[in-house]
């Protein structure tokens, strides 16, 4: 499973760090680091909502506070 | 024109932009030739003798504008019938010397190469000066002048001399790339060459970033760049030329200070190698220091390293104030990483020739690197950021003493102690450019207040540590 999360400028304002931050946090808690590919790219192309994370081609719009439920609803629970 | 320095710039631009323009629309091939018209059209000449020969020169600065004479591997290029042929005397008494009784050039000079003729007046011997100015700067009368040429002046590596027909000569062993030659001749006898149809090549072919995406990536020099726009303006403007998406090379200098810090702590003792230029003139004319020039690519490489492995079919494209970049992108360490390099001023030439009014544009966002990695652009600014970085690497027990060059001539002091053992400094932040980046030579303007801006544009940085910039790129 390959988790992108958006780093560019418009997304990083509205928290990237904090989201890859807890992602790398949840991913390690449940030795997942085999399963689930973290990487960061520069730009999604939906700039205007939260920060766009994509799970394999399903793009998401995340806040910080979102990630924990996020990661439990659609990451655990697809693999 | 209020968008730069001298009307040189401003007459490279104008040829940049129409170039750009007819490149832009698809009609460059069978318009080319017509360049120099569209520039000069009437029959009086505003800039030489008369307008044919201001043609002339205008089809050259076309070809540069072009690219240039792609056998010559130098960007830095002489326009030889644009070259004014100036006087290459050097200091030199004028008819202002009252031939006085003080004497005081006399006192002044350090190789007793003045005397006084029979009207008492001074006489410098040329086979005994040292064209140290001395002389100049003691005279009450301002009678003795510097006459040499403006673009030796600049070149502060000697590589600047002259033909046996008296126009000036680049030698490529010596040249660094940095421009100051570019910037301060008056008859804009010297160019950079341009990549901008390379950079309208890699948009176009692109298919609007459907077939590959297009990245920008921008020197943090910017900031003190297109002051009669907002920087959110700017970049929204290079996204309407057709990038997919804009990054700070910043980011890339968070994570040189990362490395470098940790790098000189394991070595003892490191020259940088940010500037193209510096690390050029340590392999140039120091090349047994060239050992300690450190490993790390400069910002703008590691940054393109970053974008092309996340996606392979990524183009990089840098924007910045400098016209070593242009040759650093051909280095086989960097190749693979960037694709093409424009300066600001090239920039401004794009905008213009695609009919863009950035000021009009709603400000869009440019945030990725920390203070750290933004006061690159300054002198000085590599030097506090490594030391940030030895700080939140956690190393204490390393006794940092930076030295930083401003310019070539510092740089050229500082080596000359190293390679005599007697350097007491373990960091040498070597800038090419008096002042650091923001002076670079394809910059729009030189101001004295950049320094503050670039601070400025730092402590607006969302970051505020290196590792914080850099904890999203692993």
């Amino acid at each position: 499973m390959k988790l992108t999360v958006c780093i560019g400028s418009a997304c990083h304002l509205k928290g990237s760090r904090q989201i890859v931050e807890q992602l790398q946090k949840l991913i390690a808690e449940n030795g997942l680091e085999e399963k689930v590919e973290l990487i960061g790219t520069f730009c999604l192309g939906t700039c205007q909502t939260g920060v766009s994370v994509k799970l394999d081609e399903t793009l998401y719009s995340l806040n910080p506070e979102d990630i924990k439920s996020f990661f439990e609803k659609e990451v655990l629970a697809k693999l | 024109m209020r968008k730069f320095d001298t009307k040189v710039q401003h007459l490279k631009y104008k040829v940049l932009k129409e170039v750009a323009r007819l490149a832009f629309s698809g009609e460059l091939l069978e318009n080319v030739t017509d360049i120099p018209k569209m520039i000069v059209p009437g029959k009086e000449p505003t800039m030489r003798c008369c307008v044919y020969k201001e043609r002339a020169i205008l089809a050259e600065r076309v070809k540069l504008a072009m690219g240039g004479d792609r056998s010559n591997p130098n960007v830095i290029e002489v326009i030889d019938i644009a070259c004014d042929e100036c006087p290459v005397v050097g200091y030199e008494i004028t008819e202002s010397c009252r031939g006085c009784i003080a004497h005081r050039c006399e006192d002044a000079c350090p190789r007793e190469a003045i005397s006084f003729d029979h009207e008492q007046k001074a006489v410098i011997d040329k086979n005994k000066c040292i064209e140290c100015g001395r002389c100049a700067k003691v005279c009450p009368y301002t009678a003795i002048i510097s006459r040499k040429r403006p673009c030796e002046n600049a070149c502060k590596v000697k590589a600047i001399s002259m033909n046996e027909d008296k126009t000036a000569k680049i030698s490529n062993e010596k040249c660094v790339e940095c421009g100051a030659c570019v910037y301060q001749c008056p008859f804009g006898a010297i160019m950079d060459k341009s990549y901008i149809l390379e950079v309208i090549d890699i948009l176009k072919k692109s298919n609007n970033n459907e077939d590959y995406k297009v990245y920008a990536v921008v020197a943090p020099s910017i900031s003190s760049q297109f002051t009669y726009a907002k920087l959110g303006q700017v970049i929204a403007g290079i996204k309407q030329l057709g990038f997919f998406s804009v990054v700070e090379a910043a980011l890339g200098g968070d994570l040189v200070a990362d490395s470098e810090s940790r790098e000189l702590s394991e070595k003892g003792f490191l020259t940088s190698s940010c500037c193209p230029a510096f690390v050029k003139y340590i392999n140039h004319e120091f090349p047994d220091l060239s050992g300690n020039i450190s490993h790390n690519l400069s910002p703008m490489a590691l940054i393109g390293k970053y974008i092309k492995s996340r996606e392979d079919k990524a183009k990089v494209v840098f924007i910045g104030p400098c016209t070593a970049k242009k040759s650093e992108i051909r280095k086989e360490t960097v190749k693979p990483y960037i694709d093409s390099a424009i300066t600001f001023e090239e920039l401004q030439a794009l905008f213009d020739g695609k009919g863009l009014d950035i000021t009009t544009a709603a400000e869009d966002l440019l945030d990725n690197a920390s203070y750290f990695g933004r006061i690159f652009a300054r002198s000085g600014g590599l030097a506090d950021a490594v030391r940030q970085g030895l700080k939140e690497n956690g190393i204490t027990d390393f006794d940092y003493k930076p030295l930083s060059c401003d310019g070539l001539e510092e740089c050229r002091i500082a080596l000359l102690k190293l390679r005599a053992r007697k350097l007491d400094a373990n960091f040498i932040e070597g800038m090419a450019c008096r002042g650091g980046c923001i002076a670079g030579a394809g910059c729009l303007t030189h101001g004295e207040k950049d320094k503050d801006q670039v601070d400025k544009y730092g402590h607006e940085a969302y970051e505020k540590t290196i590792k914080d910039a850099i904890s999203v790129l692993k």
